[in-house]
C-alpha cells in the first residue's frame, strides 16, 4: 500500500516536470519568435546600408540620374525641418491638453476628450495625411513643409497628451498636499511642484513622439510631397527620410537602392538612439528624484 | 535661535486681521481662550460621513494630541482645520472652524489663505522631490509669490532649519536635494518648510509613523520644543507618544455606524489616569483599538 503510494506520486512528479519543460520551451519560442523579426530587420538593414554610408550623404544633394555620387542631405535637412513645425505646434498643445487632463479634467468632458485623444492615437496616419492635405495644400494650392508638418503634429498630439498625463498622474498626491498645505495656489502648485516632479515622463513621452513622426511616409505622400532640392520655404514641397527612401526604392537605379538602404539605416539608428537614450535617462532621472 | 518678530509674521497677522474685519466672527464654543475653536464640524468623502459634530478647542501655545483607533477620523478632523479635506474629490465640510477671531469657513474665506496661516506635517515626509534642501524650505515664501531678498532668505532658511534641528547636520549640504536625507531627516525637513510660512498653528498627521525609533524621538523633542512657540496639534494612534509629547488629548472614536466622534478632552495626565469617560479607559488600557 506504501510503495504504491509512493509509486504514484513520483510519477505524477515526473509528469509535472515533463508539462513544466514542454511549457518553459513553448514559451522561450514564442519569445525567440516575437524578437526575430526586429533581429532580421535590423541585421538586413545593416548589412545593405552600411556600404552606402559615407559623407556624401548627408552633405551633398542627390545627383542626376544616371551619375554616380551625391547624396540625401536634402531629405534629413528636410525631415528635420518637418519635425520642428511638427513639434512647435504639437508640444505645446499635447503638453497642456495633458496638464489639463491629469490636474483639472474631471466628469463628462474630460472623460470624451480622453476617448478621442484614444480615437486620434488609432486613426491611420494616411487618412491624417488627408485632413492635411485638406487644410493646407488645397487653399495654398501647394503641398508644402508646412501642410507636412501639420500632419505629423496631429500623429504627435495624442502621444504627447496621455504620457503628459500618465506622468503626471504618477506624482504623489503627498508632494501636491505639501504644496496646497503651505497656503500655494493650485495653479502654481501643478506649475512649479507637480509638472517639474513628472518633468522625465513627460520628456519621454515627447522624445518616443519623436520616434514616431521621424519614420512616418504615409500622410507626407501627398503633403511634403518631396523634392530633389534644398526646401524653399514653408509653403513649397520639401523632402524627407522616409519619403526620399520610398523614391529611390522603387526607382530602378542601383546607386539610388544603395542610398536607400544607407539612409534606412540612418534612420533607424536615430530611432534606436533616441529610444535607448530615453530609457537611460528616464531611468536615473527618476531614481534621483526618489519617486 | 527664534525671533518672533519679523516682516513675515507682520504680514501675516496684517492679513488676518483684514480677513477677521471682513468677517465679524463672534467668539463663542469650549473654550474662549483657545487658539482654535472646531465648531460641530461633520466631514464627508462622497456619501460617506467620516466625522460627525465635533466641537474641540485646542489651548494655544502647547500641544494637543488627538488619540484613537484607525478609520475614527482623526486625520480627517485636523484636515478640515486647514481646509485641506476639500482637496479630496467630493469632499464635504460642515461646521466651522476659528483661528482666533477669523471663521476659516465663512462664505469667501480663502482656503490658499486659510493654508497660509496654517502649517501642516504629513505621515510620511514628502519633501519636494525636484527641489533641493534649501529651496524646500523657501519653497512656501517663494512660492506663495512673496518678496523676500536673497539675504532675507538665506536668513529665512537658516533660521527655520534651526528651528526645525536640521540646521547642523544638513548646513554643508542645502544644495543637495531633499531626497537624499534620511527619514528623519526629510521629517524634519519638512517641519522646517511649513515653519517658514510663520503658521499660528501646526497640524501633525502621525508624523512618526514612517520613522525608526531614534527619528521618533528627536521628532518628538523637537514637537515639546516648539510648541513654546506655536500651537500644535498632533494626530497619533501612538498612546506612548501622545503621553510623552502633549498636555492635552482629544480622545476620537468610531461608532457602529463607522462614523468618528469626539469621545473627550481633557489634561493628558488625566486621559492617561483618570479618564471621565469608560470608553476612554477601555481603550487606554488596551481592550480594544
Amino acid at each position: 500500500m506504501q510503495r504504491a503510494l509512493v509509486l504514484r506520486r513520483t510519477r505524477s512528479i515526473t509528469r509535472r516536470l515533463i508539462v513544466d519543460r514542454a511549457m518553459a520551451t513553448l514559451f522561450a519560442l514564442a519569445t525567440v519568435i516575437a524578437v526575430a523579426p526586429l533581429v532580421l530587420v535590423v541585421a538586413y538593414i545593416v548589412v545593405n546600408g552600411v556600404r552606402g554610408i559615407d559623407l556624401d550623404l548627408v552633405t551633398k544633394l542627390p545627383a542626376p540620374v544616371g551619375e554616380a555620387g551625391g547624396g540625401m542631405a536634402n531629405a534629413f535637412v528636410g525631415s528635420a525641418i518637418l519635425i520642428a513645425i511638427a513639434s512647435a505646434v504639437a508640444l505645446p498643445v499635447g503638453i497642456l491638453a495633458g496638464v489639463y487632463l491629469s490636474e483639472f479634467g474631471r466628469g463628462r468632458f474630460a472623460a470624451t476628450l480622453r476617448f478621442l485623444t484614444d480615437v486620434l492615437t488609432g486613426i491611420p496616419s494616411i487618412v491624417v495625411g488627408i485632413v492635411a492635405y485638406t487644410l493646407v495644400v488645397v487653399p495654398f494650392r501647394s503641398f508644402s513643409a508646412l501642410s507636412g508638418g501639420l500632419a505629423l503634429s496631429i500623429i504627435m498630439i495624442p502621444t504627447v497628451t496621455r504620457t503628459t498625463e500618465e506622468a503626471l498622474k504618477r506624482v504623489p498626491t503627498t508632494i501636491r498636499e505639501a504644496s496646497l498645505a503651505l497656503g500655494v495656489h493650485e495653479w502654481k502648485t501643478v506649475l512649479r511642484i507637480v509638472i517639474p516632479t513628472g518633468l522625465g515622463g513627460i520628456v519621454t513621452g515627447v522624445m518616443l513622439a519623436i520616434a514616431r513622426i521621424s519614420g512616418e511616409t504615409a500622410p507626407l505622400l501627398f503633403t511634403a510631397f518631396g523634392s530633389s532640392f534644398w526646401g524653399e520655404g514653408p509653403l513649397k514641397p520639401i523632402a524627407a527620410v522616409p519619403l526620399q527612401i520610398f523614391q529611390y526604392a522603387i526607382s530602378p537605379y542601383k546607386e539610388w537602392h544603395d542610398q536607400a538602404w544607407a539612409a534606412a539605416l540612418v534612420l533607424m539608428l536615430f530611432v534606436l538612439v533616441l529610444n535607448v537614450g530615453i530609457r537611460s535617462v528616464t531611468r536615473t532621472g527618476f531614481q534621483s528624484r526618489g519617486v | 535661535m527664534r525671533q518672533r518678530i519679523r516682516p513675515e509674521g507682520q504680514r501675516m497677522s496684517a492679513r488676518a486681521t483684514t480677513v477677521a474685519a471682513a468677517q465679524t466672527g463672534r467668539p463663542e464654543g469650549p473654550d474662549a481662550h483657545a487658539a482654535v475653536r472646531i465648531e460641530h464640524v461633520s466631514a464627508w468623502y462622497g456619501t460617506r460621513q467620516a466625522i460627525d459634530d465635533v466641537t474641540l478647542g485646542i489651548p494655544p501655545h502647547t500641544v494637543t494630541a488627538i488619540i484613537g483607533p484607525s478609520g475614527c477620523g482623526k486625520s480627517t478632523l485636523i484636515r478640515c482645520v486647514d481646509r485641506m479635506h476639500e482637496v479630496t474629490p467630493g469632499a464635504r465640510v460642515e461646521g466651522t472652524v476659528r483661528l482666533g477671531e477669523v471663521d476659516l469657513y465663512a462664505p469667501g474665506s480663502d482656503p490658499v489663505l486659510v493654508r497660509s496661516m496654517v502649517g501642516m506635517v504629513f505621515q510620511k515626509p514628502n519633501p519636494f522631490p525636484t527641489m533641493s534642501v534649501y529651496d524646500n524650505v523657501a519653497a512656501g515664501p517663494r512660492l506663495r509669490g512673496e518678496r523676500v531678498s536673497r539675504g532675507d532668505l538665506d536668513d529665512l532658511v537658516e533660521r527655520n532649519l534651526r528651528r526645525a534641528a536640521l540646521w547642523d547636520e544638513v548646513k554643508g549640504k542645502l544644495g543637495r536635494s531633499g531626497a537624499t536625507l534620511s527619514g528623519g531627516q526629510q521629517q524634519r525637513l519638512c517641519i522646517a518648510r511649513a515653519l517658514a510660512t510663520d503658521p499660528a498653528v501646526l497640524l501633525m498627521d502621525e508624523p512618526c509613523s514612517a520613522l525608526d525609533p531614534i527619528a521618533t524621538y528627536r521628532i518628538e523633542e523637537l514637537i515639546r520644543e516648539l510648541a513654546a512657540e506655536v500651537t500644535i496639534v498632533i494626530v497619533t494612534h501612538n498612546m506612548q507618544q501622545a503621553s510623552r509629547v502633549s498636555e492635552w488629548t482629544a480622545f476620537m472614536l468610531a461608532g457602529d455606524d463607522g462614523i468618528g466622534r469626539l469621545v473627550e478632552l481633557d489634561r493628558t495626565e488625566q486621559i492617561f489616569t483618570k479618564p471621565s469617560d469608560p470608553r476612554t479607559e477601555a481603550y487606554i488600557t488596551g481592550r480594544f483599538g
